[in-house]
């Protein structure tokens, strides 16, 4: 039942790709996709894998029961079987029916846990990045190459240039080089926002007060990445997404010389784009 | 005291006209005031529903023209109306009150005044969350719009400095004291008025769902309470209890909220528990299959349910090993439900079906409800979790438990009681025609969130990347389906009142052993004139 639907899926979502014109590497979600983003790291990897798995365990267990019901339906009208048992009770089957589903959890939390503990245990960092969550748009710093800071905010769809997707574009994207571990501290300066990125199978909240961490990569390919803020954070909430850029090693010292130029004291800066912002409401 | 005396000894001579109503202490009249109190609010919830839906049907700004703030307090008041003034006074509130005094043997609820205050208390409540979207919300905009879990700090001064949070939070502090009062009534009632022979272990299996169900209210309320008075006088007398620049903890806020609110949820699906075993058993012509488990595992999901809370949380940045315990607490509430759902489909094995409207809502719920539970069993998983937190995943995930699970059992409960209470039968032709629009509406309204929420989708955005479109479109016109569904429904209800037979004492036959069946439809003011006695074989 469910391969015959994802074949049609992907069959439409071919057409649907068909019409998007050609651009760089960009990953994000296709039209009429109907499963994760294709994994950018080794942790989103495991995600889909381990995804996999429990998708197979529902999907079985869905269609156990439907057809348990279709049998009972067929079988047990009250055409084919006029006097109905007495029967309320049976030992074996009872015990089975709390049994079984105890040993697919346990086949569910052995994966479930080294995903987790994978995840959630924040290997050696070659860089980190700082991610700070403002109504509405981000703040990055770079603290290891210079502490320079800078804001990334949604491009207004008309501003957009060819290529680039509406409600995903930032004006300044985050630069990260390809092949490396990076750290992402998360905090909000305002109400609370979510650093998102499902590429990377990444999402933390930033929260007023706690300094979140999370970490990604190494990502293999190089590209424009993208995700949105994932907590509800206002009229805006859904208008301050969140851009990666990997790129080349060489690329990245660069663009950092650049950045410190540019970003060395941008703090005006940054508030009149701030109140350009809440203008446009 | 002369009049009271009077009025004592004449049980015939109670009031009438609006005194009936307004002044009732009657469970039956006060359960049908929940019931209408029910459908009011669920025709506001779910037309906007439908509204923020046809914002959602194509990208870029479109009905709301762009008014996110009001997109956002739609869907708050969706969250709002639809658990506390639709699904909770529905099944408790409706059901519970007209349904488990009769089941119990009972004359009347043991506080009857309590009874009439618990729903007078929740007619203000609604005014107040209505009333909130005319009021200041957030700097330059009107109404709540931190949806229904109301997190700090964007329901505080910072994200909402206007008086919209403040009408919210008095409209939920009546709606918890009218249910806290009726929880108490319930579990008074259930404990000491059951009629001679009737056992803890004979009470039908829907007096068992609205017993733990009252207990959940009775714990888990006080701690809502709690927290939107601290947030309260965070907003209004200078505490700091959520406000990090001052030493408070917004995250201390969710964790109060969900310890509330995880109950809170198993609140709103274990009376259709009860429901549905009634259902199952009536139309199968079969006592329930493995009573005494189907009670206890109701226990225990009420039990393991305050212990899960968490799970809403995983990525708010708990440490991990907090993590792995919230993800195996959870994933062992998967244990009792699946006892529910094999335990419902061994009653129907054997039996002799009967597929009246009662029965294919109930089956629907079986299947649907399994649907939205092993999606839950996914999002148990921590690791995974972090991919689908806030996602349309997890917005499938719980329609499929509560707007086709919740609501199914709803409907159930409504046609299977509907003679019983009106005294008239309601159309079978339409009560199908009813389920089949609603079942293909709802399942091509929320299947496809699973899709969007896998791609990336977040919850509670006006607007979503082009890639989102197609899902959505589908999505907006299952929603219209849906409606189509809830207009049959209205149309039945009238006509079964214009035009509908009427119903004889028990019109489900034999299968039908519980004692409400043993009345009159609809029974006397006070349905019981002596006390029933409970033989051996009777009850479940």
């Amino acid at each position: 039942m469910m391969t015959i639907a994802v074949r049609i899926f992907r069959f439409l979502a071919l057409l649907g790709t068909l019409a998007v014109p050609g651009a760089a590497m960009a990953q994000l979600a296709k039209p009429w996709q109907t499963d994760f983003q294709d994994a950018a790291t080794p942790l989103m990897e495991q995600i889909i894998s381990f995804h996999n798995l429990l998708l197979v365990i529902i999907t079985l267990i869905s269609i156990f029961v439907l057809l348990l019901l279709v049998w009972v339906i067929i079988k047990f009208n009250e055409r084919a079987n006029p006097n109905p048992s007495r029967t309320t009770h049976n030992t074996t089957i009872e015990v089975l029916w709390t049994v079984i589903p105890v040993v697919i959890l346990v086949v569910i939390a052995i994966p479930s846990f080294k995903l987790l503990y994978y995840s959630d245990v924040i290997p050696k960092a070659d860089m980190t990045i700082k991610a700070t969550g403002n109504q509405w748009y981000w703040s990055y710093e770079y603290p290891d190459h210079g502490k320079f800071s800078y804001d990334a905010n949604m491009v207004a769809t008309e501003d957009l240039k060819p290529g680039q997707p509406r409600l995903l574009e930032t004006d300044n994207r985050i630069v990260v080089p390809v092949g490396t571990v990076v750290r992402v501290q998360v905090t909000a300066s305002d109400v609370l926002h979510s650093w998102a990125m499902p590429a990377f199978g990444v999402k933390v909240d930033a929260v007023p007060g706690r300094l979140n961490e999370t970490w990604f990569g190494p990502v293999a390919k190089e590209g424009v990445y993208y995700g949105q803020c994932s907590e509800l954070c206002g009229s805006r909430h859904g208008f301050m997404p969140i851009a990666v850029e990997v790129v080349s090693k060489e690329k990245f010292d660069a663009w950092v010389i650049e950045a410190k130029k540019e970003f060395a004291s941008d703090d005006t800066g940054a508030k009149t784009r701030m109140f350009a912002q809440n203008e446009t409401k | 005291m002369a009049d009271a005396h009077a009025t004592h000894d004449h049980h015939e001579d109670h009031p009438t006209g609006w005194r009936r109503y307004v002044y009732s202490t009657n469970h039956k009249d006060i359960g049908t005031m929940y019931l209408i109190f029910a459908i009011i609010a669920g025709i506001i919830g779910g037309a906007m529903s439908v509204v923020f839906r046809m914002e959602l049907g194509e990208p870029g700004d479109g009905i709301l023209g762009g008014d996110y703030q009001m997109f956002n307090v739609l869907v708050t008041a969706h969250g709002l109306i639809m658990i506390f003034f639709m699904v909770m006074p529905a099944m408790i509130g409706g059901f519970g009150n007209w349904i488990v005094p009769l089941m119990i043997g009972a004359p009347d609820m043991a506080f009857p005044r309590m009874n009439n205050i618990s729903f007078w208390l929740l007619v203000p409540a609604f005014l107040l969350l209505l009333a909130s979207p005319f009021v200041g919300g957030p700097a330059g905009g009107n109404g709540v719009g931190g949806g229904w879990t109301m997190y700090a700090p964007l329901s505080s001064k910072t994200g909402s400095p206007g008086p919209a949070v403040d009408l919210a939070i008095f409209a939920l502090h009546l709606a918890g004291a009218s249910s806290i009062l009726g929880a108490a009534n319930f579990i008074t009632t259930i404990f000491n008025m059951r009629a001679p022979g009737m056992t803890l272990h004979k009470m039908p299996l829907f007096v068992w769902s609205i017993l733990v169900t009252a207990f959940l209210l009775l714990l888990s309320l006080p701690v809502l309470a709690g927290a939107i008075t601290m947030l309260l006088t965070d907003r209004n007398f200078g505490t700091a209890f959520f406000d990090a620049s001052r030493g408070g903890d917004p995250i201390l806020f969710q964790h109060l909220f969900w310890f509330f609110g995880h109950p809170e949820v198993y609140i709103l699906i274990l009376p259709g528990f009860g429901i549905v075993s009634q259902i199952v058993s009536t139309f199968s012509r079969k006592p329930v299959f493995g009573y005494l488990g189907m009670a206890y595992a109701m226990v225990s999901i009420g039990a393991v349910g305050f212990i899960v809370w968490a799970h809403h949380m995983f990525t708010v940045g708990m440490s991990v090993d907090t993590k792995a315990y919230f993800t195996a607490a959870t994933m062992v509430i998967a244990v009792p439900t699946g006892i529910k759902i094999f335990s419902w489909i061994a009653t129907m094995w054997g039996g002799s079906l009967r597929f009246t409207t009662p029965m294919i809502w109930a089956i629907g719920f079986i299947f649907l409800f399994t649907v939205g539970g092993v999606t839950g069993v996914v999002l148990a998983n921590a690791g995974v979790d972090h991919s689908m937190h806030d996602t349309y995943y997890v917005v499938a995930h719980f329609h499929y438990v509560l707007s086709l699970g919740a609501v199914f059992a709803i409907f159930a409960g409504f046609y299977y009681w509907f003679p019983k209470m009106s005294g008239r039968m309601i159309s079978e032709g339409l009560g199908k025609l009813h389920f089949w629009v609603t079942f293909i509406g709802v399942n091509i309204t929320f299947f496809p969130m699973h899709f969007v929420g896998l791609a990336g989708m977040p919850r509670r955005i006006p607007d979503y990347p082009d890639a989102y479109a197609g899902w959505n479109m589908v999505s907006t016109y299952g929603s219209y389906i849906s409606s189509v569904g809830v207009l049959i429904f209205l149309f039945a209800l009238v006509k079964a009142f214009s035009t509908g037979p009427k119903a004889a004492d028990n019109p489900w036959g034999e299968g039908a052993d519980t004692l409400e069946w043993t009345l009159p439809s609809p029974p006397d003011f006070h349905s019981y004139d002596e006390l029933p006695e409970i033989k051996d074989e009777g009850a479940h």
